[in-house]
């Protein structure tokens, strides 16, 4: 059993006690504690059940790279599923559950799959999917639903905050073991602006549980006075608890920072995701021990050689009182040592080489441990937890030479460096035969846009495994990170003690021979629960790609991505097509290093911030009178104001009645505004609007249409000529910012030599319409300097001067086709305006109407609506617009591709106006459909509505539409179609349904 | 004029970092060639300041001209005197091609000030703005969070942030959120 022994935990603050749960149980840890070694303290061997088949599992490792210890931690809203135990901080209240089991942990129903695995193989999901026919749906999905998938999904709002910060810097160190604190010694000594960042809450890595000397003193000491140095320097940034996460192109790095997660309680962010530009990056990873692959490799209780070691040196725990170590490779001795000299039993460690192990394992058997050459594990005994092993000669097939009594198997199959973020920009790697690893080839990194690498490894992660070469390598690194940037750095490099060790053996199926029986037990990958078995089948069954067996047989997926198992599962897929190692190659490393919280990457757009919406200087009224809004683009504007609990339909019928019979305020500020000026402004204009606008007087207003190079109408608007070198374009509310920037590209990259300067003046102005045969009274009430009689401000003219107070200026311009005023004052003063235009309109009534009451008086008018009767493939003469097409001009945007056959043609969708013959509203989005079928089989269509209404001013359903050849079929009967299959009857008529001669605006 | 009312109304929040709206601004879009005499001599008649190099701010004993693009440049002064000061750029400005508009009312601004300012802005502006890069006198056209915004500091390392009236709203709530107590980073200190 596992349990806290009386001395050792370094890390540990022995005199604080933490309380957690876990299922429910009530646990006691210490401040300094994960929650792995919290639970293992507490002899929690078992916290999970495997994926696929159910299997009891333990926790395997002892940081990033654990494949099992996942929970579902915290509750309401900070419940999040897939949290690793091994890199969470314990915390008093910490509360977790474990993963895919039911009904329990200890009994669970799915592991019943276990004893099924023979009908879980390889490529099992795809092969449900082949045969029979009705077998996914019917049998293999409800199944695969009920018993895979890992941690549950948040039910609730995540209560944590999160945000991102940005950052500037010279050289990005990433890894704070003693291979990262020297490169940043050496680094930050020239003065370079670094960033050093460790995604523990420790500086120093496992460098102090491994031990060594350098310069005279103990590692562990050694890392102290690198800390305390690189404290005193101002320019190096010290950041635990942050993770490098990706590296990026044009030395774009992000760091993921943890900042409350162990302290939940605390004020501000619970991740902050930095977001990193930096000149040069060293990636001083580390390196992830290998598992070895041997039957039962995942009950509970076995466990990495080096975890093993950590969890007794760093937390004071002991997987086990008699610990089985079982390697190929000389460091796992240390383990053994370790175990001993704490005064735990270690019967037996298995060399799987014949020719056994170095120095260490010779101060090993000093000890009194008896080391066995040549041989390996022929199988694990046990279910929830390990009761034994069965020791096997390495080289045979696995007949049993004997068996021990063990409760703790450690396992070493050799150290593969961490290269994911060397990799995540197109670092390449070669094949290490010595060590049996893949390392990062230095003359080939991620390079710059200057041709040159960014990225140097540094230590271990750039394969040396040994204290001395670590140290020198990673002074090295970070001596040419500033070296890259031209600065200098002469501090000098550490000397640690050389201790020679045994080469390693590489080992991936112990043993050598195992046959089909312990293959199918052997766990390549313990989160996906795939097996040397499943990695073999894929092999026979043709799969020769390593990234094509990945997603076979899922191994190296999922929340850690294989970093366990894609070099065991590589070199197993290697060995049964009898390729080289390197000749398979790897799967591709992909940011982020491990998952990253959702939060951290939306950063602080939540709640209120989540978007920018856009507000007028009057929306505050509409807020508060009950506005129903509607988005258009990032503003919101009211869709109707509904009273007394009036439905929008009756909301929309009362403002327009209103208004066209006494007068009505629509809230027109969000129309874009743009000042086109200079010499060349009037050329610049006539090639920007189909119209000819150069001759326009100032003073005059002229409805304007603008198409892109292709012929199609973009946009519409009414400009206005101030003098004689600015005109004032409006354009639709959605369009500003487009339009804006589609001036300025012409004018920068076609037309720079053309004197014209733009200015988006939008937001300047609140722009209110007063609509209304009542329109003039309102106004002239404010008083003010300004005449707005017809002959002083015809139909068509603006004017600048005062109304009351304010600095107006007034169009006489009519989307509404009622008499019609639209003012523009300073956006400051619109709220006021506003408010006086509501006193002087009272005694008639005066009130405000939303964007429907806006498209269904225009669409009584027939005037169209970009969006509604234009999508991007409409051009303006298809809606009858061939008066605002200048046909003397030489040339306007759009005006070649108008002339184009198809464009040209007189068989052409045309604008009509739509009456249906028993009143009712046609739906939006209705089809024309015509006699008989299409090639493909589907019915013939003769047009569509684009915009269909009950006009309250009629008391009928009104609509306009695009229809084949509409104009020449007035008085035609033609259906539309509707969402429950009926057809409405609707007779083709002219698109304009009000006032066709214009009287009522121009009064 | 009391009818004249700023985006927010001064509305004001005290996280690590104080963010208030300073109420309103003159400011003049000018547009027309940065490197001509005339230019030079109506943005100094106008303001008292000389025309700023890229990316920089410059104060003049009647206001401020800020860098906004290689042919654009922001004039800030005191909300009453946009209309002399408008007066004093067209008449420098007459007889050559340049736009100068009043933006005035287009416009809110906020001013950052207290301990850790410039964390407040690095949480929501992909800028440098450790005290090497970015110093009094600096100015940006940036963004902040999702929408657009420039900003400038203050000889007092207090920002002042100018952004679009319409998303005035969204700016303050980002910059109060951005100066949240407990989200001090530690990075440029």
């Amino acid at each position: 059993m596992s349990t806290r022994l009386a001395s050792g935990g370094r890390l540990l603050n022995k005199g604080k006690q933490v309380h957690f749960s876990f299922n429910g149980k009530q646990l006691t840890g210490f401040e300094g504690d994960t929650l792995a070694s919290a639970l293992l303290a507490n002899d929690q061997m078992m916290i999970g059940r495997s994926f696929k088949y159910h299997r009891p599992r333990g926790i395997v490792a002892s940081g990033a790279e654990e494949p099992n210890a996942l929970f579902n931690m915290g509750e309401g809203g900070k419940f999040e599923p897939n949290q690793r135990a091994t890199t969470t901080e314990l915390f008093n209240g910490l509360s977790c559950a474990s993963q895919n089991h039911w009904p329990s942990l200890e009994f669970d129903i799915g592991a019943i799959n276990n004893h099924m695995t023979r009908f879980f193989p390889a490529g099992f999901y795809y092969k449900t999917f082949m045969f029979p026919a009705f077998a996914w749906k019917h049998v293999f999905e409800p199944i695969v639903r009920q018993s895979a998938g890992l941690g549950k999904a948040p039910k609730d709002r995540d209560v944590d905050t999160y945000e991102h910060f940005y950052a500037y810097v010279d050289v990005v160190i990433i890894g704070g073991g003693v291979a990262g604190l020297q490169a940043a010694k050496a680094a930050g000594a020239s003065g370079a602006k670094v960033i050093l960042m460790e995604q523990t809450p420790h500086w120093g890595g496992r460098a102090p549980v491994d031990g060594g000397d350098v310069d005279g003193m103990p590692v562990e000491d050694y890392i102290t006075t690198l800390i305390n140095d690189l404290k005193q320097m101002p320019n190096v940034t010290m950041r635990n608890r942050m993770m490098g996460a990706g590296v990026y192109d044009h030395g774009y790095v992000l760091g993921y920072e943890r900042v409350t997660d162990h302290t939940p309680l605390e004020n501000g962010p619970r991740h902050r995701l930095w977001r990193i530009r930096t000149k040069q990056i060293v990636t001083a990873t580390g390196a992830i021990e290998r598992p070895l692959s041997f039957a039962g490799n995942d009950i509970p209780g076995v466990m990495l050689a080096s975890a093993v070691r950590d969890y007794v040196v760093d937390y004071g725990v002991s997987i086990g009182d008699r610990t089985v170590v079982v390697t190929n490779n000389d460091d796992a001795y240390r383990t053994a040592i370790a175990l001993k000299k704490a005064g735990l039993e270690v019967p037996v460690v298995l060399d799987a080489r014949a020719s056994g192990g170095g120095a260490l394992a010779e101060e090993a058997k000093a000890l009194g441990i008896r080391v066995e050459n040549g041989k390996g594990i022929a199988k694990v005994k046990g279910g929830k937890r390990v009761t034994g092993v069965a020791i096997c000669a390495q080289a045979g097939e696995g007949s049993v030479l004997e068996e021990i009594k063990c409760d703790a198997v450690a396992m070493s199959g050799g150290w593969s460096p961490v290269v994911h973020l060397w990799s995540h920009c197109g670092g390449k790697l070669i094949w290490d035969d010595a060590q049996a690893h893949f390392r990062p080839d230095a003359t080939r990194p991620p390079k710059g846009a200057d041709g040159e690498g960014f990225v140097i490894p540094a230590g271990i992660a750039n394969g040396p495994l040994d204290l001395p070469a670590v140290l020198a390598d990673a002074h090295a690194a970070g001596l040419a990170a500033v070296k890259a940037i031209g600065m200098t750095s002469d501090v000098t490099a550490p000397v640690a003690e050389e201790k020679p060790e045994a080469a390693m053996e590489p080992v991936w199926l112990m043993p050598q021979g195992a046959g089909p029986k312990l293959r199918i037990k052997t766990w390549l990958d313990y989160q996906n629960d795939v097996k040397v078995s499943d990695v073999r089948l894929a092999a026979q069954e043709g799969y020769e790609s390593v990234e094509h067996t990945k997603r076979y047989t899922t191994l190296g997926m999922a929340t850690d991505q294989g970093k366990l198992s894609n070099i065991n599962g590589l070199a197993t897929l290697a060995g049964q097509l009898n390729a080289p190692i390197p000749a398979v190659g790897t799967t591709t490393f992909r940011p982020p290093y491990t998952p990253i919280s959702f939060g951290a990457i939306a950063g602080e757009a939540r709640d209120e911030v989540f978007q920018p919406l856009r507000r007028t200087p009057i929306s505050g009224w509409h807020a508060d009178n009950n506005a129903f809004d509607e988005p258009v683009g990032q503003w919101r504007r009211p869709y109707c104001y509904p009273q007394n609990g009036e439905s929008h339909a009756d909301a929309v019928k009362r403002e327009i009645n209103q208004t066209r019979t006494s007068v009505g305020l629509l809230d027109a500020s969000t129309l874009g505004k743009i000042i086109v000026k200079g010499p060349d402004a009037g050329k610049f204009m006539d090639m920007m609007y189909t119209n000819m606008m150069s001759t326009l007087k100032p003073g005059k207003c002229r409805y304007g249409l603008m198409c892109n190079e292709n012929g199609f109408l973009m946009d519409d608007g009414v400009v206005a000529r101030i003098d004689e070198d600015t005109f004032l374009c409006h354009t639709t509310t959605g369009g500003a910012e487009r339009i804006h920037g589609w001036m300025e590209d012409w004018l920068q990259c076609e037309w720079w030599d053309w004197k014209v300067y733009t200015a988006n003046v939008t937001e300047q102005y609140a722009q209110i319409a007063v609509v209304g045969p009542n329109a003039r009274k309102v106004i002239e009430k404010l008083g003010g300097d300004m005449d707005v009689s017809k002959e002083a401000l015809a139909f068509m003219e603006w004017k600048d001067g005062k109304i009351g107070d304010f600095d107006a200026r007034a169009y006489r311009i009519s989307f509404s086709g009622e008499l019609s005023y639209e003012i523009a004052v300073p956006a400051s003063q619109g709220r006021a305006f506003w408010d006086a235009l509501l006193e002087a309109g009272a005694e008639f009534g005066i009130m405000p109407y939303g964007t429907e009451g806006l498209h269904v008086m225009r669409a009584e008018k027939g005037f169209i609506m970009i969006g509604d009767e234009t999508d991007g493939t409409v051009i303006p003469q298809d809606l009858n617009l061939n008066w605002a097409i200048s046909k003397k001009k030489e040339d306007f945007l759009g005006k070649r591709a108008q002339l184009r056959d198809h464009m040209a043609s007189a068989d052409r969708w045309k604008l009509v106006g739509l009456e249906t013959l028993d009143g009712s509203v046609i739906p939006d989005g209705s089809y024309i459909p015509a006699d008989g079928n299409n090639a493909n089989g589907q019915r013939n269509v003769q047009g569509r509505v684009t915009s269909t209404y009950y006009s309250p001013t009629l008391d009928r359903g009104i609509a306009m539409a695009l229809v084949h050849n509409g104009l020449d079929r007035m008085g035609d009967v033609i259906e539309c179609n509707t969402v429950s299959g009926t057809m409405i009857k609707a007779k083709i008529v002219d698109p304009v349904f009000y006032d066709k001669e214009g009287e009522k605006q121009n009064v | 004029m009391s009818n004249v009312v700023s985006a927010l109304a001064g509305v004001s929040h005290a996280g690590f970092a104080k963010i208030e709206e300073t109420g309103l601004n003159g400011m003049i879009t000018v547009r027309g060639d940065l490197g001509s005499s005339e230019m030079a001599a109506a943005v100094k008649a106008a303001t008292g300041a000389s025309v700023p190099a890229i990316r920089k701010i410059a104060a003049g004993d009647k206001g401020r001209v800020a860098w906004m693009s290689p042919d654009e440049l922001l004039v800030i002064v005191a909300y009453d005197d946009v209309a002399d000061t408008m007066a004093a750029l067209n008449d420098g400005l007459s007889g050559v091609h340049a736009l100068v508009a009043n933006v005035s009312d287009a416009r809110a601004v906020f001013r950052i000030s207290g301990d850790n300012t410039r964390e407040v802005l690095a949480k929501v502006s992909p800028v440098d703005l450790s005290s090497e890069a970015f110093g009094a006198g600096d100015f940006r056209r940036s963004r902040i969070a999702q929408v657009a915004a420039a900003f400038w500091m203050n000889d007092d390392n207090s920002f002042e942030v100018v952004c679009f009236r319409s998303v005035a709203q969204y700016v303050f709530d980002v910059l109060r959120v951005s100066s949240d107590k407990g989200g001090e980073v530690g990075f440029f200190s």
